[in-house]
């Protein structure tokens, strides 16, 4: 190999090494029992319990935020894929006026603070009574889950070959026929990546969980986890198997779609 | 500018342009927009839930003039910089480190990219967890490694200064491969012949890097710079999380400093002016983008 | 079929740009008429605006006695073939192929009736479940043509659609579409900046220059009596001769209508600067009097050698003159 070669795979090296090896520390820790727990940490522990997993559902009944939290980012990503592919295909190809600025609040909004929002949606959404419950969490969630997915998908569809839609509506197609039939189909890895992203995204949200959620019966997982208190300090065993549970999700979606992840994500920042 | 005359054809294509931007755009407008007018309106008056019987009176901007005159709120914002200059270098640094090493096409890397992926895709909380773990002053890793090379450790979440450690660390731990993939996508739009140009002239690996690795990433870098630092900026979920904003409130950020204000001190008025702060700097670093990013495309696009 | 009618035509772009200007056109029923002229001269965007894919600024497009300005693309009944072929990349050969006359409600038995007899008539039994990524370039021209054959349209649009083919395809291909055209007897509007393209395969050719028509004519009457300068430069290759005249007109005489005589025989007298062979001919670059590089067709076994001086003799029957402020041809 080439010095310049042997640089690089130590650094790569190092670099995965030092991204694993957290992971690998809260993998032992969730398996390691209470008691030695605090006592003098080792690399290569022996005496793996599953404790700490078994006590999280079952005594903390931690498959009720797992199911928040599925059922609020999945409704959040089908939503706003739904209506944003259609605000992205409407942006990319059809021509109106006002379409610039249209783009330019599409991207503005994506760029506000969450910590800017919280208040006047707290009050907005508990004078519509829906503090505490699962369309109270879709809807803020929408403030980014929207201009993510059109702006996402704009970038996308401008990819697509005009020639397409066009093939289409000559051979008899109305726009939104052809929309249906020709675009959709071969857009596909696009609404793929993006729907992937969109689910990421609302899964990992933690500011507008906290704020607008009272109790357990609808927290999402992060904040479950933040929350986690014990009698008299905090149980670390089952905070990190409880780690572990929310990971394995986005970790096995980003293992199996990399690639489409890192197009997604590349695509939208760098194209702008 | 000459009218269509058989107008029909331009008429449907806009009004079906209008019909599918609609539901999101009014969604947005009515969750977004609206809640942001607000904020800035609700900046503009005294609301304290707390002290209800003293009603919304309007005090234009006192609110503002008491964010500058506060104490806590210019440590708030000296924290927020001195997070935001430590862990964008880092990030942009090591980031480009890994984007150049991954440049090179060999077996596993799509698994490698994957696995340096999963930081970035786990929920911050998680990340704070663990890295609050690993820095943990009795069980933590950390410690144990660094009493076991003789050097004495500091009490991480009690030092005022230690305490920032684990908050860049962390951070940097998460957000950097979102970075170095960005820089990895711009390495690769780098035309590899410019490199064997060079190679032939004889420049040094380093000339190379220096004369035309780094001017041609420039424009990944100044993306990734700008994404980074109005991210960074907003920091929340990983500092209430790991520290709370302590020791006391040594490592709090204006965000969290504003967040308190809002929902834990219910001071509406003065919170809101808090996040209209917020948001005027997240405004500017955008507007720095779009100009960046789009002089990139119309100026020096090839 | 149908005839085709462009009436005043004009499109103009927000941003200013002037794409045509006043286009006139009639296409008979079953004429095969080819649109040519350099890029950006508004051949692309006539088509485009015959298919409904562009809305004129002004004017009427009637196909037969439809007024169809206004009329959305799908509603119009013209098939189309892109230069990049716009296969649908999902769908197999057959779904492409009776995409068509699915929209158009046919039912099922006879879109498979008649997609199965369109491939046979091109060759495409073969691939049929194959999907378009599968296909060589070649192959994908005769899909497209097919889905375009598929429906029975009134009109036929062929916008380029050789140019991606290679030199060799390219020629067998366009002896492909005259055999269909005179099959099918269809009305065909084909666009090309091929000039050679254009001679070939119309039974007219309409020569375009920025946005507007310079010439509408049978190949051969473009090719014998360019109407403008311009028609006089662009078809016909190499290049014609221009030569000022004292009375203030411009001489135009084609390479293949000069003659290389010896020096002092012939009207025009020059040296040869550059032979070029070119198998059944000689491109010769001679160097006139006045400071004029004339290009000549000469035979190939003539013996020429750069810096041999030459005469050159017209044939008067073969000459153009042109009015050089207005471009157009004078008698």
């Amino acid at each position: 190999m080439s010095r310049g070669a042997r640089w690089a795979a130590l650094a790569v090296g190092l670099l995965v090494l030092a991204t694993a090896f957290p992971f690998y520390w809260t993998v032992v820790a969730s398996l390691t029992p209470e008691a030695r727990l605090f006592a003098a940490p080792s690399l290569l522990p022996t005496g793996l319990v599953l404790d700490h997993y078994r006590a999280l559902f079952v005594e903390r009944a931690f498959w009720v935020p797992i199911r928040n939290s599925l059922i609020v980012a999945g409704c959040t990503t089908v939503f706003s894929v739904f209506v944003g592919s259609l605000c992205a295909y409407a942006l990319a190809r059809l021509r109106f006026r006002g379409k610039v600025p249209l783009l330019g609040l599409v991207l503005a909004v994506s760029m506000f603070p969450q910590i800017s929002v919280v208040s006047p949606l707290f009050l907005l959404l508990r004078s519509l009574r829906l503090i505490d419950t699962y369309p109270g969490l879709i809807l803020p969630y929408l403030t980014f889950a929207l201009p993510l997915t059109v702006w996402l998908l704009v970038g996308f569809f401008r990819q697509l070959p005009a020639e397409l839609e066009e093939a289409a509506m000559v051979d008899g197609a109305g726009r939104l026929r052809a929309f249906r039939e020709v675009i959709v189909p071969v857009a596909v890895p696009g609404l793929a990546a993006t729907a992937i992203l969109t689910f990421v995204y609302s899964w990992n949200e933690f500011l507008f969980a906290l704020s607008f959620t009272l109790g357990p019966e609808r927290q999402t997982v992060p904040v479950a986890i933040a929350l986690f208190r014990g009698q008299y300090q905090v149980p670390w065993g089952q905070v990190l198997a409880a780690a572990i549970v929310a990971t394995a999700p986005v970790a096995a979606l980003v293992l199996a779609f990399q690639r489409r992840i890192v197009q997604g994500l590349t695509a939208g920042a760098v194209k702008g | 500018m000459p009218r269509a005359e058989p107008g029909g054809a331009e008429q449907r294509e806009a009004r079906l342009g209008w019909a599918l931007v609609l539901p999101a755009i009014g969604t947005i407008l009515l969750i977004a927009l609206f809640p942001l007018g607000w904020t800035v309106w609700e900046s503009l008056h005294l609301h304290d839930l707390r002290m209800p019987w003293l009603g919304r009176p309007f005090i234009g901007l006192n609110n503002y003039l008491e964010a500058v005159g506060d104490a806590r709120f210019r440590e708030a914002l000296v924290h927020t910089l001195l997070f935001t200059v430590a862990s964008v270098t880092l990030e942009l640094g090591l980031g480009c480190v890994l984007a150049l090493a991954m440049n090179r096409t060999f077996r596993g890397r799509g698994l490698v990219r994957a696995a340096i992926l999963v930081p970035w895709a786990i929920p911050t909380v998680v990340a704070a967890l663990i890295w609050r773990f690993m820095f943990d002053g009795d069980s933590g890793i950390v410690n144990a490694a660094l009493t076991s090379i003789g050097v004495d450790p500091p009490v991480w979440f009690v030092d005022r200064f230690a305490a920032w450690v684990p908050v860049i660390l962390g951070d940097v731990w998460k957000e950097t491969p979102f970075v170095a993939l960005l820089l990895l996508a711009g390495l690769q739009g780098i035309d590899a012949s410019l490199y064997e140009a060079a190679r032939i002239d004889g420049a040094t690996a380093w000339r190379q890097f220096r004369y035309i690795t780094l001017p041609l990433l420039k424009p990944a870098l100044l993306v990734a710079l700008i994404f980074r630092t109005r991210d960074a900026f907003r920091v929340f979920d990983l500092v209430y999380v790991m520290t709370g904003g302590g020791p006391g409130t040594a490592t709090e950020p204006i965000a969290l400093y504003t967040f308190t204000s809002l929902l834990q001190n219910l001071r509406f008025g003065y919170g809101s002016a808090l996040s209209v702060l917020v948001f005027l700097v997240a405004f500017l670093l955008a507007v720095g983008y779009i100009r960046v990013v789009g002089a990139d495309l119309t100026g020096e696009r090839r | 079929m149908a005839t085709i009618r462009f009436e005043g035509v004009r499109k103009t772009y927000p941003n200013g740009h002037v794409a045509a200007r006043g286009i006139d056109l009639a296409v008979a029923d079953g004429e095969f008429v080819v649109l040519v002229g350099p890029s950006g001269c508004g051949k692309s965007t006539a088509l485009r605006m015959l298919a409904g894919l562009e809305t004129p600024t002004a004017g009427r497009i009637f196909i037969g006695d439809r007024d169809v300005t206004a009329v959305p693309p799908q509603d119009r009944d013209v098939a189309m073939v892109f230069q990049s072929y716009a296969l649908y990349p999902h769908m197999t050969v057959r779904a492409n192929m009776g995409f068509g006359l699915r929209m158009r409600g046919a039912p099922p038995d006879r879109i498979a009736a008649r997609v199965a007899e369109v491939a046979q008539a091109l060759g495409l039994e073969q691939v049929l479940d194959r999907k378009p990524g599968q296909l060589s370039g070649g192959q994908r021209q005769r899909v497209a043509l097919g889905r375009a054959i598929a429906r029975e349209p009134q009109v036929f649009l062929f916008d380029e659609p050789l140019s991606n083919l290679d030199t060799k395809l390219r020629v067998e291909t366009r002896a492909e579409l005259a055999r269909l055209h005179r099959r099918l007897r269809a009305t065909i509007v084909y666009v090309t900046h091929d000039q050679e393209e254009a001679m070939t395969l119309g039974d007219r050719v309409v020569v375009m220059h920025d946005g507007a028509i310079e010439q509408a004519a049978p190949p051969m009457e473009v090719y014998r009596r360019p109407a403008t300068l311009f028609v006089a430069g662009f078809v016909g290759s190499p290049e014609m001769n221009l030569l000022p005249q004292p009375d203030g007109t411009l001489l135009g005489v084609r390479p293949q209508d000069l003659t290389v005589v010896a020096p002092a025989t012939g009207e025009l007298e020059g040296i040869v600067d550059v032979v070029e062979p070119r198998g059944s001919e000689q491109l010769l670059y001679v160097h006139a009097d006045g400071g004029r590089e004339l290009r000549v067709i000469a035979p190939p076994d003539l013996t020429v050698t750069p810096e041999q001086p030459v005469g050159l003799r017209l044939d008067p029957a073969r000459v153009h003159r042109f009015d050089p402020s207005t471009g157009r041809r004078l008698a």
